[in-house]
């Protein structure tokens, strides 16, 4: 169990059955009055939001939370395929659950596999990733402006934008936070 | 952890504040931060060492020192509380408190601007310090326009959802305070919140026409509680009613053990008029240097240890 002085922005708690992350967090309290611990929490099933206050004899349950190091194989309609790289077993987790992540999974990629109660709910991707560029306008020779830029699509299908040197082919890094370009990676 | 420029402007903010106090005849003293027993007050939790305790406020010693008969004390000192946490709120800050006999909380709010348009002036005279005072708060000239002051009933009813009373009998008095009224505070110029109701005493005197208040204010800036000074109780009898009440309530939440401080009490009644006010020193630091967490402001925070 954890009590309300264990609250903080990053803590995991359950509530109704379900994990949350405490995603912004804020202690208050008069010098003469009771202290009031303000959050702001998401649901890491549903990824919805709510904030609430708490006070200093309320207590909360430890979600049981497990991550598992995992191997992307494949998907196939709405169905994302991992396996274990540990014990080889399988799982998939939903189109919805993934959510942004699909922009950046190719095939093999190893990622962190969120479980709740032996359920996988999420999950989390290397921050960078490599990813080759499928389609990119040619580079208008002669336009030296250094600072625009210029959409391109990368093989899982996710457009951003790149510096217009940028070709078809180029394999480019990504930061998957925020799911902008960082640099050109070298073939 | 602070930068030299840093540690210089927390050293000349205590010294102008020494010399505020020197010029106006308040003896400097320095009680011990280690108490056998603190007074019993339910919202604030002591930290112990070994069978004692950290100081929570000097206030205990300080007014023992006016029942031996001093008239006018200032200290400077750390206090410790423990599971106080935040971007205002440390286990171990810095307190100013000042102490005088013959004196209500008025004459402490009439100390407040005092002290605060002398220490401004005197930080904003030197070139070191100007630039940071011109761009804080503190900028505008606010401490030397007229404060405002208005009472706690007032503030609820413009600002908070349910009439104060009712806050009281449902245990939502310090949340609204947090949320609804203090941010709402000392936007544009100093604000006073005053006359706490008789049931958030702690304390202090009770308004002898009003009985259903307290002589006691709270001093806000920017939306920052920096003080809380009231009018003593100096009647040991009441004061001993409510250490009970406060010892009932420590009791049924299962914390420490605690007894009644009899010297406290007895030194009391050696006490005729008095007033007293802690201002946190941390905070005062933070709105003058437009600091955003108070581990901004203090030489070493929690997370500067391995």
């Amino acid at each position: 169990m954890y009590t309300a002085s264990d609250l903080r922005k990053g803590l995991k708690i359950q509530i109704d059955g379900e994990p949350y992350i405490i995603v912004d967090f804020e202690f208050s309290k008069p010098g003469k009055g009771q202290a009031l611990y303000r959050c702001k929490l998401k649901n890491m099933i549903t990824g919805s939001q709510f904030s609430t206050n708490y006070r200093s004899n309320e207590k909360f349950e430890k979600p049981d939370l497990e991550e598992r190091n995992m191997q992307y194989l494949y998907n196939q309609d709405d169905e994302y395929h991992f396996m274990d790289t540990q014990n080889y077993e399988q799982l998939f987790l939903t189109r919805e659950q993934m959510g942004d992540n699909v922009n950046f999974l190719v095939d093999n990629m190893e990622v962190q596999v969120l479980f709740f109660s032996s359920r996988p709910i999420d999950i989390s991707l290397p921050i960078f990733v490599d990813l080759t560029v499928t389609q990119a306008d040619p580079w208008a020779r002669g336009d030296t402006s250094g600072t625009d830029t210029k959409p391109v699509t990368v093989e899982t299908g996710y457009q951003l934008q790149v510096p217009p040197f940028i070709e078809e082919g180029d394999k480019i890094q990504i930061d998957t936070r925020t799911g902008a370009y960082v640099t050109r990676v070298k073939a | 952890m602070l930068d030299i420029q840093g540690l210089r402007f927390r050293a000349a903010l205590f010294h102008s504040i020494r010399t505020f106090f020197r010029s106006h005849d308040f003896l400097e003293v320095d009680t011990p931060v280690r108490l056998p027993l603190v007074l019993p007050e339910s919202t604030i939790e002591p930290i112990p060492t070994g069978t004692w305790y950290l100081q929570p406020s000097p206030e205990q010693c300080m007014k023992r020192l006016l029942a031996l008969g001093c008239e006018k004390l200032f200290q400077i000192c750390p206090c410790f509380r423990a599971g106080e946490r935040g971007r205002r709120h440390l286990e171990e800050f810095t307190m100013l408190e000042w102490y005088r006999r013959d004196a209500d909380y008025q004459e402490l709010m009439k100390d407040c601007r005092s002290l605060l348009r002398f220490v401004v002036d005197d930080l904003n005279g030197q070139r070191e310090f100007h630039p940071t005072i011109s761009r804080s708060w503190f900028g505008t000239g606010a401490v030397d326009r007229q404060w405002q002051r208005i009472g706690v009933a007032e503030a609820f009813a413009q600002w908070a959802p349910v009439p104060v009373g009712e806050a009281l009998v449902s245990g939502r008095f310090d949340e609204i305070i947090s949320i609804d009224i203090e941010p709402r505070l000392g936007r544009e110029i100093p604000c006073f919140l005053c006359d706490y109701p008789a049931e958030c005493a702690s304390l202090a005197l009770l308004n002898p026409d009003d009985p259903a208040v307290a002589e006691r204010f709270e001093l806000y800036i920017d939306g920052v509680e920096l003080a809380n000074g009231f009018s003593e109780l100096t009647d040991s009898g009441e004061q001993r009613q409510r250490f009970r009440g406060e010892l009932e309530l420590i009791k049924k939440r299962g914390g420490r053990v605690q007894r009644m401080p009899e010297q406290f009490l007895a030194d009391l009644d050696r006490v005729d008029r008095a007033a007293g006010i802690a201002f946190g020193l941390d905070r005062l630091l933070m709105l003058l240097q437009s600091a955003e967490s108070i581990e901004a402001v203090v030489s070493f925070s929690p997370d500067d240890w391995d």
